[in-house]
């Protein structure tokens, strides 16, 4: 953050080692559970949620800490709340396409 | 003419300019990389069976890969932390050992194009596959360390835990119905895993040169404008963080599932 004061700084060392610590040992676990087949039979579906939980959690620590973004100002959520909602409506379009009753046949 | 607000907030944003200027630059980013996710989705989910190609990249490879973007991103957030605490010394250390870490991911990338692009696959007239690295190359024949397969599926979604045995295989030049590497337009799986890993690298290597630019040129802005310089490390660090966290949802997509 730009309007931290030194002090302020030296404090968070800590807390970005920390986050460091947590992205390797999430690095590992990704790739542990990988090799794991979670779910049914046939199914890789437990998988891809295994593996995008592990991606998102790593990814909130990157963006919350070392991005400041858990104590930003008011402006750069303003930011942030667009894109989602636009990063959102994508994803659902590209679920909804993928969804046969969303399909329109004609005659 | 002089920049506005590069050092003291707007009053009305409560942030200097550049800071706002990298968010909305990033927001763009998001849509840019969230499209291609979607276009990925879309590939996968219609590929036709046995076609999607599984356990194709090199995990070992990816991994550390992974470990060294992480590694550069403490480096980078400590590098900011050392110019806020007037260490510019360490400020130099940080973010040489970020650039290394810049170099040593682009180097496993190249590792990996160069293995896919000297990776073959041949459909023989009979219907059946070679598939391997490409050993010679004559107008007679064609001989890859390899395996042979009867059906495709064989190749791109090997059984849990089985290893093709590999071995120099020849095939004359009259049995090669076709014959291609594993580029970007081998099937829709290469296409996007070149497509989203070569924008991802194009942003490593842009992410590098205005670090490297910082880390030759900062020390004359440190001594006349610290602030400005401590400014402009924060954003240029706010865009390798989201170059970081672009490839952590890349990673396990592309290598692992």
């Amino acid at each position: 953050m730009s309007d931290h004061s030194n002090h302020d700084v030296s404090k968070d060392i800590r807390g970005y080692l920390i986050v460091f610590g947590a992205l390797i040992i999430g690095t590992i676990l990704t790739v542990w559970a990988s090799t794991i087949h979670f779910g049914k039979e046939g199914s890789n579906t437990a998988n891809i949620v295994v593996a995008l939980v592990i991606a998102g959690t790593k990814a909130f620590l990157v963006a919350g800490y070392f991005m400041h973004l858990i104590s930003e100002k008011k402006m750069i959520y303003s930011i942030l709340a667009f894109t989602g909602f636009f990063f959102a409506g994508l994803m659902y379009l590209t679920v909804w396409s993928m969804d046969p009753n969303s399909i329109v046949h004609f005659k | 003419m002089e920049i506005p607000y590069t050092v003291k907030p707007r009053p009305d944003t409560g942030l200097y300019n550049a800071k706002v200027g990298i968010w909305l630059f990033l927001a763009s980013e998001v849509m840019l990389f969230g499209a291609l996710f979607s276009a990925y989705i879309l590939l996968r989910v219609g590929a036709p069976a046995g076609t999607w190609s599984h356990g194709l990249l090199n995990v070992p490879l990816g991994t550390t890969n992974t470990l060294v973007l992480i590694t550069s991103s403490i480096t980078v957030v400590m590098a900011w932390v050392s110019l806020k605490m007037n260490q510019f010394g360490k400020f130099r250390i940080y973010q040489g050992i970020t650039l290394l870490c810049a170099i040593t991911f682009v180097g496993i990338k190249s590792v990996e194009y160069h293995d896919k692009f000297t990776h073959y696959q041949i459909l023989k007239t009979d219907g059946t596959y070679v598939d391997g690295h490409m050993v010679e190359k004559t107008a007679d024949h064609v001989t890859l360390n390899g395996f042979e397969a009867k059906e495709l599926i064989e190749i791109n979604e090997p059984k849990h835990g089985e290893h093709h045995e590999h071995k120099h295989i020849t095939v004359p030049t009259s049995e090669i119905k076709k014959i291609g590497n594993y580029g970007p337009a081998h099937n829709t799986y290469t296409a996007i895993y070149f497509t989203l890993t070569g924008l991802h690298a194009l942003h490593v290597i842009g992410g590098a040169i205005v670090i490297c630019f910082l880390w030759l040129r900062g020390g004359k802005m440190w001594k006349t404008d610290p602030a400005r310089l401590t400014n402009r490390v924060e954003v240029s660090g706010l865009f390798w963080h989201f170059v970081d966290l672009v490839w952590i949802f890349l990673f396990p997509i592309l290598y692992l599932l």
